[in-house]
């Protein structure tokens, strides 16, 4: 990645006597023989955001150095501050630098000096994921073939009798697995990292209602759905699978969206697949979808935990298309104004 | 969490010029109020001291204040609106916590719990709360008359260094009496089977809200220590990083 951004920062000719169509080595060029322009060398100076204290001197910084690699020079002399955990900002109150911003382009002089804000302790959006997703699996499969101590002895290692539970069980794993493949194979993230204290939150919640739900599912004393039997279960079960392909299909449209490697942002547009026509109408429609899914599963088991999980997963995955939706307004002066953030004309 | 870490300083100085130009009809209804809630809260402590000092006896006492308690305490309802509408600045969440652990106490437990109804315990958390209320929609209301007297912002400061963790006391005990009661008659609670396949103990549930004292006291008791030290000493505190 740092090859991309230095071929495409400099505009310095190759060098004499280097070959065209052969990449520039990654190794900072030798700048001495330069006849036509004289090199500038920035200092960059680091400052606490807080305390205003001086942090980190360093000299001769290239002009096109971007943000990250000051940061990586900072991790030098600072070695607890790994890059990931390192906030870079012109003001101490102000926006975080982007790791991409070069130095030359930001209102600075040729001595600019930086705030620092501490991230706290990083963990890795992969890792998150993997962790808050393989837990409800696992926990799910646990309560589904009734392993020792969750009910009555008499139950160890029974099964359900009721069809729509063997159904659930695969629905839900279906789920997770998806999830959990996607995670690995499919999604592009803007950030490497986010605060390690986010692991124990997000675990908390995805384990915890995974735990509750699947309690009272695969409980011997369930009660299928009776207000409409097995066609309640049948149409839920379309819902949910219909929702699940939409899903996987808005995800993968959004990742074709942005090439390998890169942080673009670009406006989602409907492409060939009928699932993604409904960006027509929705900025965030994988949370339309996943809402969707929830909905599905709510029907197909009729068991409140499942609707109080799918209500409180509406609500965060309003607030979030919601701040999708606004920042897709700020960024594109041309963003389709038929789109709602998450519900067709109403949310 | 996907949010993205900005810091609104810009956002800042415009809320806190809204705030000082609070409209002349909100600082009149929330004088109003916390006039008419001291009222209330007086008219409580009046009855209590009175029914104690005719009969003798602290039996009885709750029945005959239930009514008014009911009332004023859930009006304090409104002190969530009051939060969310922006014209107090308060958080909306602390507020609605206080509130809500209020309302839970009182319709939830002395209410419906009649055996529980004369025991000392009632009598501690309620003399508590009549202070403290007291004192704290005084304070107020003086505040809006931009008329504060010293003892009532005295009061209101240190009184609570005792007050907080007797209220707690009164409030652990009654929940902890009423426990068998909840057992036997199984109030509030759902079994299975059933067809939303949700189950529900309002026994263990209260056992959990008894633990929850454990984090959630330190974390308001220490907030009101700093507040004091910031109010009453002058001290300026340097939030925490996190």
């Amino acid at each position: 990645m740092d090859t991309v951004v230095l071929e495409g920062a400099t505009h310095k000719k190759a060098g004499p006597g280097s070959v065209p169509g052969v990449p520039a080595p990654p190794v900072k060029r030798p700048k001495a023989k330069k006849a036509k322009k004289a090199v500038v060398f920035f200092e960059v100076e680091i400052l606490d955001a807080k305390t205003k204290d001086k942090l980190c001197f360093l000299d001769k910084v290239e002009p096109n150095a971007t943000i990250g690699e000051i940061k990586s020079m900072f991790h030098k002399s600072h070695p607890q501050w790994y890059a990931a955990r390192q906030s870079i900002r012109l003001d101490p109150k102000g926006k975080s630098l982007k790791d991409e911003d070069v130095l030359q382009h930001l209102p600075v002089g040729t001595t600019a000096t930086f705030y620092f804000r501490d991230l706290g302790a990083q963990i890795s959006w992969v890792t998150v994921f993997l962790t808050e997703y393989g837990g409800p699996l696992l926990l799910y499969l646990m309560f589904y073939f009734r392993v020792p101590f969750i009910y009555a002895p008499k139950y160890d290692f029974t099964t359900s009798k009721h069809w729509v539970v063997h159904l659930a069980c695969m629905c839900h794993s279906f789920h997770y697995l998806k999830r959990l493949l996607e995670t690995l194979f499919v999604h592009r993230f803007s950030h490497g990292t986010m605060p390690l204290r986010n692991i124990f939150k997000n675990c908390t919640y995805y384990w915890g209602f995974a735990a509750w739900m699947a309690y009272y599912i695969n409980h011997p004393l369930y009660t299928p759905p009776t207000i409409y039997g097995e066609q309640q279960v049948r149409i839920a079960l379309i819902i949910f699978l219909f929702c699940q392909v939409g899903n996987f299909s808005i995800h993968i449209a959004l990742r074709n969206l942005r090439p390998p490697g890169s942080k673009t942002r670009k406006i989602p547009y409907p492409t060939k697949n009928p699932f993604t026509w409904i960006f027509l109408l929705v900025s965030c429609p994988n949370y339309t979808y996943e809402l969707g899914s929830w909905f599905g599963f709510t029907l197909m088991t009729q068991c409140l935990p499942v609707a109080f999980f799918t209500a409180v997963g509406f609500i965060q995955m309003t607030v979030w298309a919601k701040g999708k939706h606004r920042s897709y307004l700020k960024e594109f002066r041309d963003y389709p104004p038929l789109r709602s953030p998450i519900l067709p004309f109403v949310l | 969490m996907a949010s993205t870490e900005e810091d609104g300083s810009v956002e800042e100085k415009e809320n806190n010029n809204k705030k000082r130009t609070k409209s002349a009809i909100a600082v009149a209804w929330l004088t109003f109020y916390n006039i008419a809630m001291t009222a209330g809260w007086l008219v409580l402590a009046m009855a209590m001291m009175r029914f104690y000092i005719q009969k003798g006896t602290h039996k009885g006492l709750y029945k005959s204040i239930a009514r008014t308690l009911k009332f004023f305490q859930t009006i304090a309802l409104v002190e969530v609106v009051h939060c969310a509408i922006g014209i107090v600045r308060t958080s909306v969440i602390v507020t609605g916590v206080q509130v809500c652990s209020r309302i839970f106490m009182v319709w939830f437990i002395t209410n419906s719990i009649k055996q529980i109804q004369n025991e000392e315990s009632v009598i501690l958390f309620l003399a508590v709360w009549t202070f403290t209320e007291i004192t704290r929609y005084s304070f107020y209301t003086f505040n809006l008359l931009n008329h504060l007297p010293y003892f009532i912002k005295w009061a209101r400061y240190n009184m609570f260094i005792i007050m907080y963790p007797l209220g707690v006391a009164g409030e652990l005990l009654t929940i902890y009496t009423a426990l068998p009661y909840v057992r036997k008659t199984g109030m509030l609670s759902m079994r299975l089977p059933n067809k939303y396949n949700v189950s529900f103990d309002y026994y263990y549930f209260l056992v959990i809200v008894m633990l929850s004292y454990i984090p959630l006291f330190p974390q308001l008791y220490f907030h009101m220590l700093r507040q004091r030290r910031k109010v009453l000493l002058g001290e300026i505190i340097v939030e925490k990083d996190e």
